[in-house]
């Protein structure tokens, strides 16, 4: 049946737990059988030979005896099936967030946020349900029935048979409606993930459908995918209920026909009233596990359904961090140049390439600036830089040693970054510029404080450095969030600085004073810059001009104001605009 | 109590479904009990041999209640679940109605991950309000009070019996579970939300987690949180486990307790044999009703913490409210703003103090002053995302607090620096602007915002918050909604901040040209040509500290002229 390959896989990788289950259920089944057997008797001694009360009692003793018994080892089989479960719920969700860790900001910012944590914390939790009651399930089914018509065939060989016949129909049915079923179960999942995701931005975004005036008409749309949802939904059910409808009926059918033929045989005197009753009681109890099966069929197809998404997950290839150790005895990527090489990278799925063949050096403790107009490639540049992407072809090396092959901790251990769009991490304020630096002394975290310009914003803050900022920062402009990283780079103190335009948000009066700290981080440290004010990195050592994927220029600010171009053009630009 | 209340209440209007549901759920129970009964009479009818006629009305009666029950069962499946997914979108549209008035200025210290959480867990388990915690008990009840007629015709002790029983494992066993599980749903429910924070900072902050190192340490506190989830989640099965085996046991106590007391009765006679097969088949069979009772208490838990948590959201007062007899928008578009101060709740100091100034239809001025001074506010304002603590804002000699909000911000378009995008097509995003707009209109309109090369991707999607485009992109998508929106009063803050220098050019240059005619803000701490604006406000600190064209501020010594200078003896080094 639908026991998809892989995920029995990781059931063998808990082996122990489910096979104790599957043994507590066993005796469970066992038990219940005798049950059986002593209430049978306990009523025909008391209805056919009207046997007293107190001779009746060692039977009674034994059915109460039994049914405790039994309800211990059933207990203990649910427990030990979900510590199993426990266990493989656990390693999932490990592999998914260290691969989600692994593949990095660029496959993240490729999908939606809310699908992704649907998939993590919905899709993992979906799997309960496959392991701690499908799967044990499905075992159940076949034995328990097995062992009631074992036991129902000396004391009714008719019934056995009837019994024998009749249970291939429900795997039968089972199988035959649960294929479609599974498809449009696997068809709502994505629904699901996706109304969540739909949820996440139609919130986020609240602020700009009011602008437009469309967040009332925006009520239609979630009707509409909540319509959506339940026609989807019910579309599921009501063949999955049809299952679980044939399969009650196989079973109450089933015991409607197992009476009316024992009762016969009981007028031809054929079969005494014990064993009658006796198969009367155990005949519910050899088609619910059957049945049972039916329902957590359906919640196992769930967990199939989800499996996919994580699957799809895992089976992305992550970069392969090498483990080149060479680089890493000298630690300190400051005190060598950076050399790209004949660098490319294309996007998945688009036609151009955006970096085309590069080659310069990134000369080492000296400031490198990247400019050129949008789309150009700087930013696919310095994500290659990061390591976020692997180049496509050629590469970037450092002391010969490709930074590819470099482990990526290291390598990002010798980078201060500051990003166009810092992330302010749902934290305190303190704790958000201390991610740099964790041990960093008060005196440390006050000088950087100083050095960007927040110390004055701090004390204006409710809780001071204590305050908790949001989500995205938004209580944060994005200027205090660029500082915020300005602070962060001041406290790593690492040798390479990465700079994605550092003050785009932030005022001229507060930039010229940032300008003294930001040449302090520069000092001594190899640093690439990438800004659109040309006042920044005007005392750059080297120029590089970007077009197209394509290095045009590159220079010194004095070499480039030359010999004209793009950077020339851009600088009169600016003045002119400001003049 | 009251939040369990206030949640039926939302979902009174399904109450006939609800009630037909619960009343096939009672009958599939009966015909299960009857099912059995009918067999066990029909065995001990048989041991006395009677002719076939005695046996024929009970043997229909078998197959009828075989059929029933299958039938039974599935049509009040589908009824319930019908309920629940009505109940869930209405639940839905409820929480948005509520939830949208609010937005922006009652949810800014809501995270909107944990947003996320509530509304699609809180109310997906709210969904289940009538299948997990109204209909249980109304069976169970139903089925108790059956059994409860039917065993007192034959002897009054095992009716008496059966309901202790019932009581036991009605009331008994769930609130001993309960007892037994407190607080887990409750600490399940608020790992969750902490994940789903820590999640997004995961998937938002990645980059920087890997840049500081921090990426193991971040993974482990995601597993840490998981796992005491999975602790809390074993720690429910395994009470799940118990009930069931509580409930299966009390059943069987039942059998032994009803045979006890009903043999010695039968061997004096007071009771026939047959009776005594009936009772004991029926009393096993009415025990099914109860076994889902422990986990309704449990989902009464839960749904009273969801309850209280999205009721805690929606009981805020919008801080914005639409007038009852909105005046229309006025045809004047002259701007006057009166002594005009705002201050954030919770803070001390004045964000806006007390300032006053007017714009003429058609005028375009500039808001400048150093970030901090209040100028996102003042937009904020205009937009009517908040009200003025003191003073008014008036266009065309109306108090915008008298306009209908929707009316009011059709009629101003906002650029900001950072344009939303919707993880949506680059359609739906212009689309918003003028809903119905045509393709043609959409593509005249990007070309004009300088993305012609985008009018043959109307149907690409632009990624998780527009990630997908550039800067310019964006801000270009922003004109383009302008351009869409046609609004008589255009607000432009800090709108090409993140451009660069080319870029910014030519944004500036198409604003240029879409915006004359028209009023215009624009708020800025970069002073660039700003000759041509009619006025330039400078802001500081929340009050307006100079006013006047370029030129007359050029002339006095104060901040604007501090700040054109500083930017502009920069870009003059350079060269």
């Amino acid at each position: 049946m639908n026991i998809d390959r892989r995920l029995f896989q990781l059931l063998k990788e808990e082996r122990a737990p489910f096979i104790f289950s599957l043994i507590s259920g066993v005796i469970a089944s066992g038990l219940l059988i005798a049950q059986a057997f002593y209430l049978s008797r306990v009523i025909d001694s008391a209805f056919i030979q009207k046997t007293g009360l107190e001779k009746l009692l060692p039977l009674l003793g034994f059915f109460a005896l039994f049914s405790l018994l039994r309800m211990v080892f059933n207990w203990a089989s649910n427990s030990e099936a979900n510590r199993g479960t426990i266990a493989i719920r656990e390693k999932i969700f490990i592999r998914l967030i260290e691969r989600v860790g692994s593949l990095g900001p660029i496959y993240t910012r490729s999908v939606q946020s809310g699908r992704l944590s649907t998939t993590l914390l919905k899709g993992v939790e979906a799997l309960d349900a496959y392991y701690s009651q499908y799967i044990p399930q499905i075992f159940f089914a076949l034995f328990t029935p097995l062992l009631i018509v074992c036991t129902i065939f000396p004391a009714d060989p008719v019934s056995g048979w009837i019994l024998l016949a009749s249970a291939p129909l429900i795997p039968f049915f089972m199988v035959v409606i649960g294929k479609s079923a599974s498809a449009m179960t696997e068809k709502q999942w994505k629904t699901m993930s996706r109304m969540s995701g739909f949820f996440l931005d139609v919130l986020q975004g609240l602020p700009t459908l009011k602008l437009f005036a469309q967040s009332r008409s925006q009520r239609d749309t979630i009707e509409k995918t909540g319509e959506t949802f339940r026609h989807a939904t019910m579309r599921v059910l009501k063949i999955a209920f049809l299952s679980s409808l044939t399969l009650e009926l196989v079973g109450t059918i089933g015991i409607a026909i197992i009476a009316v033929g024992i009762g016969m045989r009981m007028m031809d005197g054929k079969l005494t009233f014990q064993h009658a009753l006796f198969v009367l009681l155990l005949t519910p109890d050899f088609y619910l596990p059957l049945r049972q099966l039916g329902t957590k069929f359906h919640a196992g197809m769930e967990g199939v359904s989800a499996s996919k998404e994580i699957f799809a997950i895992l089976d992305r290839s992550t970069p392969a961090g090498g483990d080149t150790t060479g680089f890493l005895k000298q630690d300190s990527a400051g005190t060598c140049p950076i050399v790209c090489s004949n660098l490319s990278y294309t996007y998945p799925g688009a036609t151009l390439q955006a970096i085309n063949g590069i080659t310069f050096i990134i000369p080492e403790s000296k400031t490198t600036a990247i400019i050129g107009p949008s789309g150009s490639g700087k930013s696919t540049m310095i994500n290659l830089l990061l390591r976020f992407l692997e180049p496509g072809a050629g590469s970037i090396t450092i002391n010969n040693c490709p930074i590819h092959d470099i482990p990526l901790e290291k390598w990002h251990r010798q980078i201060s970054w500051v990003p166009q769009h810092p992330y302010l991490f749902n934290a305190s304020l303190k704790e958000n510029i201390l991610l740099a630096r964790p041990n960093a002394s008060e005196e440390e975290m006050n000088a950087a404080l100083t050095k960007t310009g927040l110390a004055s914003f701090v004390t204006s803050l409710p809780d001071g450095l204590n305050t908790m900022i949001g989500e995205q920062g938004s209580r944060l402009s994005g200027g205090e969030a660029q500082r915020v990283a300005l602070a962060r780079a001041f406290l790593k103190n690492a040798p390479l600085l990465i700079l994605d335009e550092p003050t785009s948000h932030t005022d001229p009066e507060l930039e010229a004073a940032l300008r003294n700290s930001m040449e302090e981080l520069m000092e001594g440290r190899t640093t690439i810059i990438i800004a659109h004010r040309l006042e920044t990195i005007r005392s750059a050592d080297q120029i590089v001009v970007l077009s197209h994927g394509k290095i045009t220029q590159c220079g010194t600010h004095d070499e480039l104001f030359t010999a004209g171009g793009f950077y020339r053009d851009a600088l009169l630009l600016q003045q002119e605009s400001s003049l | 109590m009251k939040i369990f209340f206030r949640l039926t209440a939302l979902v009174k209007p399904y109450f006939w479904w609800m009630a037909l549901a619960a009343l096939i759920g009672f009958a599939t129970t009966g015909s299960g009990i009857g099912l059995l009964m009918t067999s066990a009479y029909i065995l001990a009818k048989a041991a006395s041999q009677p002719t076939m006629a005695a046996l024929e009305l009970s043997i229909a009666g078998v197959r009828l209640f075989g059929l029933a029950r299958g039938v039974l069962r599935y049509a009040e499946r589908l009824i319930s679940h019908n309920i629940t997914f009505k109940i869930l979108t209405k639940l839905r549209l409820w929480f948005y109605d509520a939830i949208e008035p609010l937005a922006p200025a009652r949810l800014m210290h809501f995270k909107s991950g944990d947003l996320l959480q509530r509304i699609v867990d809180d109310i997906q388990s709210l969904e289940n309000i009538y299948t997990r915690v109204l209909a249980p008990p109304l069976t169970a009840i139903l089925v108790a009070a059956l059994m409860w007629f039917l065993l007192g015709v034959y002897s009054i002790q095992a009716a008496l019996l059966i309901l202790l029983f019932h009581l036991l494992a009605g009331i008994g066993v769930p609130l001993f579970s309960a007892w037994l599980s407190r607080g887990v749903q409750i600490g399940i429910m608020k790992h969750k939300t902490v994940q789903q924070v820590l999640a997004l900072d995961l998937f938002q902050g990645i980059g920087e987690l890997q840049v500081y190192g921090k990426l193991p340490e971040h993974l482990e506190q995601l597993h840490s949180a998981e796992k005491s989830k999975l602790e809390l989640q074993r720690k429910n099965a395994l009470i799940e486990g118990m009930h069931d085996s509580l409930t299966g046991l009390l059943m069987n106590a039942a059998v032994i307790s009803i045979l006890w007391a009903l043999i010695p009765a039968v061997s004096t006679g007071g009771i026939s044999g047959i009776s005594l097969a009936v009772i004991t088949l029926a009393v096993i069979a009415s025990f099914e009703p109860f076994l889902p009772l422990p986990a309704t208490v449990k989902h009464l838990e839960a749904d009273k913490h969801a309850g209280e948590r999205l009721f805690e959201i929606l009981d805020a007062k919008p801080e914005t409210e639409a007038p009852a007899t909105p005046l229309p928008f006025p045809s004047n578009h002259d701007i006057s703003v009166d002594r005009l101060s705002f201050s954030y709740p919770e803070s001390m100091t004045k964000t806006l103090d007390s300032i006053s100034f007017s714009i003429h239809t058609g005028q375009h001025i500039a808001i400048v002053g150093p970030s901090g001074a209040g100028k996102s506010t003042l937009t904020a304002l205009f937009m009517r995302f908040w009200n003025c603590s003191e003073g008014e804002i008036s266009v065309g000699g109306y108090n915008i607090s008298l306009l209908d909000p929707e009316v009011l911000r059709r009629n101003m378009s906002l650029v900001s620096q950072r344009t939303y995008l919707f993880a949506e097509t680059i359609r739906e995003n212009l689309i918003l602007a003028k809903p119905g707009a045509s393709d043609d209109e959409l593509k005249t309109a990007l070309s004009a915002a300088g993305l012609p090369h985008f009018t043959s991707k109307l149907d690409e999607w632009t990624g998780q918050h527009g990630m997908k485009l550039s800067g310019g992109e964006r801000q270009r998508i922003a004109i383009a909604r302008i351009l869409l929106q046609n609004a008589p009063i255009i607000i432009l803050d800090e709108a090409t901040a993140n451009l660069d220098g080319l870029t910014e050019k030519e944004v500036t240059e198409t604003l240029k040209a879409i915006t004359s005619g028209k009023t215009l803000i624009t708020i800025t701490h970069r002073l660039k040509a700003m000759e041509q604006y009619d006025k330039i406000l400078v802001l500081d600190k929340g009050a307006i500290t100079e006013e006047g064209k370029h030129h007359e501020l050029m002339e006095k010594d104060g901040l604007y002229k501090r700040m054109w200078s500083l930017q502009h003896e920069v870009s003059a080094t350079l060269i």
